[in-house]
């Protein structure tokens, strides 16, 4: 029996309006609000929550829970579910994610929609397991070998934790495309106040059925229905016949791993699907920009800090802003490029050694100063050592 | 008779060697990749089993028995999976 | 003269036509199991909307891209994972799944046994050509003791890995292999694999001339093909022997390859259990009890 969500039923199990959770169970409740109806997992250190909270409340809204054997089994059994025709998503850290690295390529050739929340924990390797990073962030860019666009989020709050995992539903939905939601072990492992929106303050975004004769179908070019480079969804099952492969393929899904041309045109329409809409997509906050001379430049767990220590500077009268990036790929380059103009100086709080700085740097392009602030360890940066890089000139 | 998609055909000769009556042999024609597709032979003794027919690797052969010929058809009219075709 | 289903009609009804011929070798088997797949499924009148072939890497794996249903051609040995997710999301659909194998036992070993011992319905659909042919005939983990491969030019010193036996210790609910040159029991082995709820492996010894038989000087294509009737027995006939027979019966039967079915059992699948879980978490909602 097929699954149908319904928010009613959605509701019920996920309890009271207002409520005290984890981070991870916050991307529980925002899976089942996208209308989750699979999950397919692997216990690690610090996502294992997210497993565990998915077999406690999947089926009991009618969805189907499997714990698979690993990580690659759980990527490959997710992807498979999107093709029959659920909203899938699975739950890893760092060596998890690595080991998915494979089959989210696959999920890209075949544009597939799916979701992979990512709670960060310090690597390489097994690492802290049980303490927070950033260190995946451009892992999520490039992991998987060959040319992809990637679209991930990084929430800051274990509100954000929930609805950001809502939108990564919408955005694969919508552009046929896997989305990371790369929490981090600080958010995974957090207990806040979360406040489940009702049914009519939320929005949720399906991908487009194929409806139109099953001979004039072509599943993988620009949609036949409508103006976009997405093309319409053939579940299977639904009598279209789909051949779907990872191989560079023609049009019509079939093999076409001989001329220059057809691998081209296949990767350009599914990396220029998603980087066409990079104002739609852009999705930052901005806090005091308006006069700031220095700004931090963030996203995540690092957020938090940041805002302490840039309100610390405020209240003695230092103009000091802060860019927090929501979405953070594909790279919001143009407000990066906006604001490299207005300012003298940009500071890249991170709990990595550094990722997120060099597209940061590419796109100012020398207009104004980038200073790096990393910490690595597994502690998040205090709001006075983040003081201490705004004393400096 | 027998029925032979010519450019199916890669000249296996798996056909040829597995007939129970030896009713195959190579023909003269050529197909596009310069195989010789198979034919029954002039004197055969074709019962028609379908053994060819099952066990092509490319599906090239199909048996259609002849209306005329008073052959004792019993095997033909089984169903390759067991019991009588419906 | 009663309508008679020839190879014709089915290759109308299943095949993709203009994708023929095949990619596969002069003499290779898996030519044959297609087309024993597609005689069990007319026999039993599957939908073909509602049939989903899935494939991992290799020669085998290019089944489904010939044949005229939903398809999905996934990384290599993974076939059995991305299954068991279409399953979940719709079960009503009939899973197949072609897999070599170097893919089902190699890479995708992890896969396919716990596949098995969860019982998910589907019926895999395994080509044994003990080689991996695709990539030019390196050493695969079911090579006979002695074989030649490009990755084992002084011949293999591993024990060859006998997947019949692994699946039938987890339980699945049919278990059988084949060799391609005789029609009619394999045929029926695959009709009974895909009526069976549960896990289904049907493993085939096909040939590969080509990767395998070249290098392992097993002859031109018409001895290749011998070669697999020659060291074959049905297990019925070895089990037989080996109670039965005299010293030298024995002794030329003890080496060769079983087949037949190994096992036929009736054990709930996965999603059967699993949809009594549903109903009994609805029926407890529904009494109001504890959530």
């Amino acid at each position: 029996m097929m699954y149908k969500r319904d928010p009613e039923l959605i509701r019920e199990v996920l309890g009271k309006k207002v409520q005290f959770i984890l981070g991870d169970i916050a991307c529980v409740y925002g899976g089942l609000l996208a209308g989750c109806s699979f999950f397919g997992g692997y216990p690690i250190t610090p996502a294992s929550e997210v497993a565990e909270g998915m077999a406690r409340r999947l089926p009991r809204v009618k969805g189907t829970y499997i714990q698979m054997e690993d990580e690659i089994g759980s990527i490959a059994a997710v992807i498979g579910a999107a093709w029959g025709g659920a909203k899938s998503m699975t739950a890893t850290s760092g060596p998890g994610f690595s080991l998915m690295m494979e089959n989210y390529g696959y999920a890209v050739m075949t544009e597939t929609p799916c979701v992979i929340v990512n709670i960060q924990r310090t690597g390489p390797s097994t690492g802290q397991p049980t303490l927070g990073a950033q260190g995946d962030m451009m892992q999520a860019r490039w992991g998987t070998h060959g040319d992809f666009e990637a679209i991930a989020l990084a929430p800051s709050t274990v509100q954000e934790c929930m609805d950001f995992t809502v939108e990564a539903f919408n955005l694969a939905e919508k552009y046929r495309n896997p989305v990371c939601v790369m929490a981090d072990g600080e958010m995974g492992h957090l207990r806040e106040r979360v406040v489940i929106p009702d049914e009519k303050d939320l929005k949720i975004i399906n991908r487009v059925p194929a409806t139109i004769d099953k001979d004039k179908f072509i599943p993988f070019t620009n949609s036949q229905t409508r103006n976009s480079k997405v093309p319409d969804f053939p579940t299977f099952g639904t009598g279209y016949h789909t051949y779907v492969t990872g191989l560079t393929h023609n049009e019509k899904g079939f093999p076409a791993t001989d001329k220059q041309p057809d691998h081209e045109k296949l990767v350009k329409r599914i990396t220029t699907k998603i980087t066409d809409d990079i104002d739609k997509l852009t999705n930052v906050e901005k806090l005091y920009l308006d006069d700031a001379k220095t700004v931090f430049v963030t996203y995540g767990a690092s957020a938090r800090p940041a805002e302490s220590a840039m309100e610390m500077a405020r209240a003695k009268g230092k103009k000091i802003g802060m860019l927090r990036l929501k979405l953070v790929w594909p790279f919001p380059f143009k407000e990066i490029q906006k604001l490299a103009s207005k300012v003298d100086k940009i500071i890249v709080p991170e709990m990595n050694l550094g990722q997120i700085v060099h597209p940061v740097r590419e796109y100012v392009e020398g207009q104004c100063k980038v200073v790096s602030a990393p910490k690595i360890g597994g502690e998040m940066h205090l709001p006075h050592e983040l003081y201490k890089y705004l004393e400096g000139k | 008779m027998i029925e032979i998609k010519d450019d199916w055909c890669k000249g296996c000769g798996i056909c040829i060697e597995r007939c129970p009556v030896n009713a195959l042999e190579d023909s003269d024609r050529l197909n596009k990749k310069g195989i010789r597709p198979p034919q029954l032979k002039e004197k055969n003794e074709c019962n028609f089993c379908r053994l060819c027919e099952l066990i092509c690797p490319d599906l090239a052969i199909t048996v259609i028995p002849d209306k005329e010929v008073k052959k004792d058809m019993k095997k033909t009219l089984l169903s390759p999976t067991g019991g009588k075709n419906k | 003269m009663p309508d008679i289903k020839t190879a014709d009609k089915l290759n109308k009804k299943y095949l993709r036509g203009d994708m023929w011929p095949t990619i596969f070798c002069n003499g290779c088997g898996h030519g044959v199991v297609l087309d024993y797949t597609f005689w069990a499924i007319e026999e039993l009148g599957l939908d073909m909307d509602k049939t989903v072939f899935v494939s991992g890497i290799g020669c085998s794996s290019r089944l489904p891209g010939y044949i005229n249903a939903d398809g999905l051609h996934t990384t290599h040995g993974r076939a059995i994972a991305f299954a068991t997710g279409i399953k979940a999301a719709n079960p009503d659909l009939n899973i197949i799944v072609f897999t070599g194998d170097g893919d089902c036992s190699g890479i995708g070993g992890n896969h396919l046994i716990h596949a098995a011992r969860r019982n998910i319905d589907m019926t895999v659909i395994m080509i044994n050509n003990f080689t991996y042919g695709m990539t030019g005939g390196q050493l695969s983990p079911t090579a006979p003791l002695g074989s030649i491969a490009t990755t084992a030019p002084y011949g293999n010193i591993e024990h060859p890995f006998d997947i019949c036996e692994l699946v039938k210790a987890l339980g699945a609910n049919y278990v059988a292999r084949w060799t391609v040159s005789h029609p009619y029991r394999p045929m029926k082995s695959v009709k009974a694999g895909l009526e069976k709820k549960g896990f289904s492996l049907i493993e085939f010894f096909s040939p590969c001339p080509t990767a395998y038989g070249r290098r392992n000087k097993l002859g031109d294509i018409k001895k290749h093909w011998k070669w697999y009737d020659d060291n074959t027995i049905l297990i019925e006939e070895y089990n037989k022997i080996m109670k039965y027979g005299s010293d030298e019966e024995k002794e030329k039967t003890k080496n060769k390859m079983q087949i037949g079915v190994f096992q036929d059992i009736e054990k709930p699948g996965f999603f059967e259990q699993y949809e009594k879980l549903l109903k009994g978490l609805q029926d407890k909602r529904g009494k109001g009890g504890k959530k």
